[in-house]
């Protein structure tokens, strides 16, 4: 027998999945006989593992514990003599490794070399700040945001977060908001962490309103005395949103437009 | 203004202005603000454009002082980090009392448009704050009337910040 796959809401569905999306990509060219870059990906054969044109960039995918030689070359044999950008992206949900790039500029013949390796959770690269000194802020970043540690690294510290900051915030893992440590963060090393109590969490919501709260909202015509306590033994009943557009009126969710006068 | 002149006819002729202790050192703490040279984003911006000579705040005996020390007003003009919190907090230890704090823009009341994990969501959580006003960024009026709205605040203030309590200040 087939298997049995829920029909309902079928119809609603085709018009906010599209089944034949694909992520986009840019296109990837080959590298021509007789150009720039061709002679480029000759000096770098022996690290080469693949090698395409984007956008007019040659990128050249190589082998993490060969980033070193292979950048040296790339300086030395082809006149790549600026590193303009180096960091990673976080790969770790889908493939379980980082992706570290490097971007390099050749001033003489105006053209851009896009340098990638990948390595897994835990495991450290090379420093390239021998080669180019620009790397050195560039790869405290990368620690700082990702965690990747670098080897022989002159001075590897965080440099965007305060230094006694827990957590990689440019980890696909990291909430956006801040988890614990981060939000208690200036607090704790202010005041410590005895005065969280007073000082309460964080209001991440500024448009919230709080019709009890005579402290902070004003009752236009219905003026209270501060701080009074006007609940009359109400409980706050937390306000809710409807989850969809669509009206559901069988379990009257939602917003109701059939008492209208 | 019209209150603080004096009558001459009211006195018998003689030069004479009754005040209270308060009035005299309060009209000398509203009419000298010396805010500190304090800007930590865009809305510093605006905050210097108030400064310099298209607003102008040199009439109002506002002037911007380089030191914690010399200040008596914090504007915290911007988006305040938690990195930066740490110091926000010295600099306003540093200052001498009495001592004010006006929260300038979006950011500096609730932490505005960076509900991130990096940025203090409102800078009262580390400082007292008197004056909150609006805007991103607000404009240089803005921050003018703010500076009036505190001279205010101090006329009504007793001359011993220890009796400046809620209830005397009738804030409440
Ligand atoms: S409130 Fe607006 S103008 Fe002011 S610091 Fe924040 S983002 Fe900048």
């Amino acid at each position: 027998m087939r298997k049995y796959t829920p029909k309902d809401n079928v119809q609603a569905k085709s018009y906010y999945t599209d089944r034949f999306w694909v992520a986009p990509r840019v296109p990837r060219a080959a590298i021509e006989a007789g150009t720039h870059f061709a002679e480029v990906l000759e000096a770098m054969k022996a690290y080469a593992k693949e090698s395409y044109i984007e956008i007019g960039t040659l990128v050249i995918h190589i082998d993490a514990k060969e980033n070193f030689e292979a950048i040296k070359t790339l300086k030395e044999t082809c006149g790549y003599t600026q590193c303009s950008e180096q960091s990673a992206v976080d790969y770790l949900a889908q493939d379980g490794e980082f992706e570290l790039f490097y971007q390099f500029l050749n001033v003489k013949e105006a053209k851009r070399v896009r340098i990638v390796c990948r390595i897994k959770e835990g495991e450290a690269i090379e420093s390239i700040v021998p080669l180019f000194n620009s790397a050195n802020f560039a790869e405290r970043e990368m620690f700082d945001m990702f965690g990747i540690k670098v080897n022989n690294h002159p001075f590897l510290k965080r440099i965007l977060m305060p230094d006694d900051w827990e957590g990689h915030p440019l980890l696909k893992t990291y909430p956006l908001h801040g988890d614990e440590f981060a939000s208690w963060y200036e607090v704790d090393k202010i005041f410590g962490k005895e005065y969280r109590d007073i000082i309460g969490p964080e209001n991440r919501d500024p448009a919230r309103i709080d019709r009890y709260d005579t402290k902070r909202f004003s009752r236009v015509g219905y003026e209270v005395p501060f701080g009074e306590d006007i609940t009359e033994g109400e409980t706050e009943k937390p306000v809710e949103y409807s989850e969809t557009l669509l009206v559901d009126y069988n379990k009257k969710s939602g917003k109701q437009l059939d008492h209208r006068k | 203004m019209a209150q603080h002149q004096v009558n001459y006819a009211s006195t018998a002729g003689l030069p004479i202005a009754l005040t209270t202790v308060d009035h005299l050192v309060n009209w000398g703490r509203s009419n000298s603000l010396w805010p500190l040279t304090y800007g930590l984003a865009c809305c510093a911006i605006e905050m210097m454009a108030s400064g310099a000579s298209r607003y102008d705040f040199d009439r109002m005996g506002t002037i911007f002082r380089a030191s914690p020390r010399q200040a008596d007003v914090m504007i915290l003009a911007g988006t305040l980090s938690k990195k930066h919190a740490e110091f926000a907090r010295r600099l306003y230890d540093q200052m001498t009392e009495p001592k004010w704090v006006i929260s300038m823009g979006s950011c500096a009341n609730t932490g505005g448009m960076f509900n991130t994990y990096a940025t203090v969501q409102g800078v009262d959580r580390i400082v007292p704050v008197d004056i909150y006003l609006p805007g991103c960024a607000p404009r240089p009026e803005t921050l003018q009337y703010a500076m009036m709205m505190l001279q205010k605040k101090i006329r009504r203030e007793s001359a011993n910040m220890k009796k400046n309590t809620k209830q005397n200040l009738r804030l409440v």
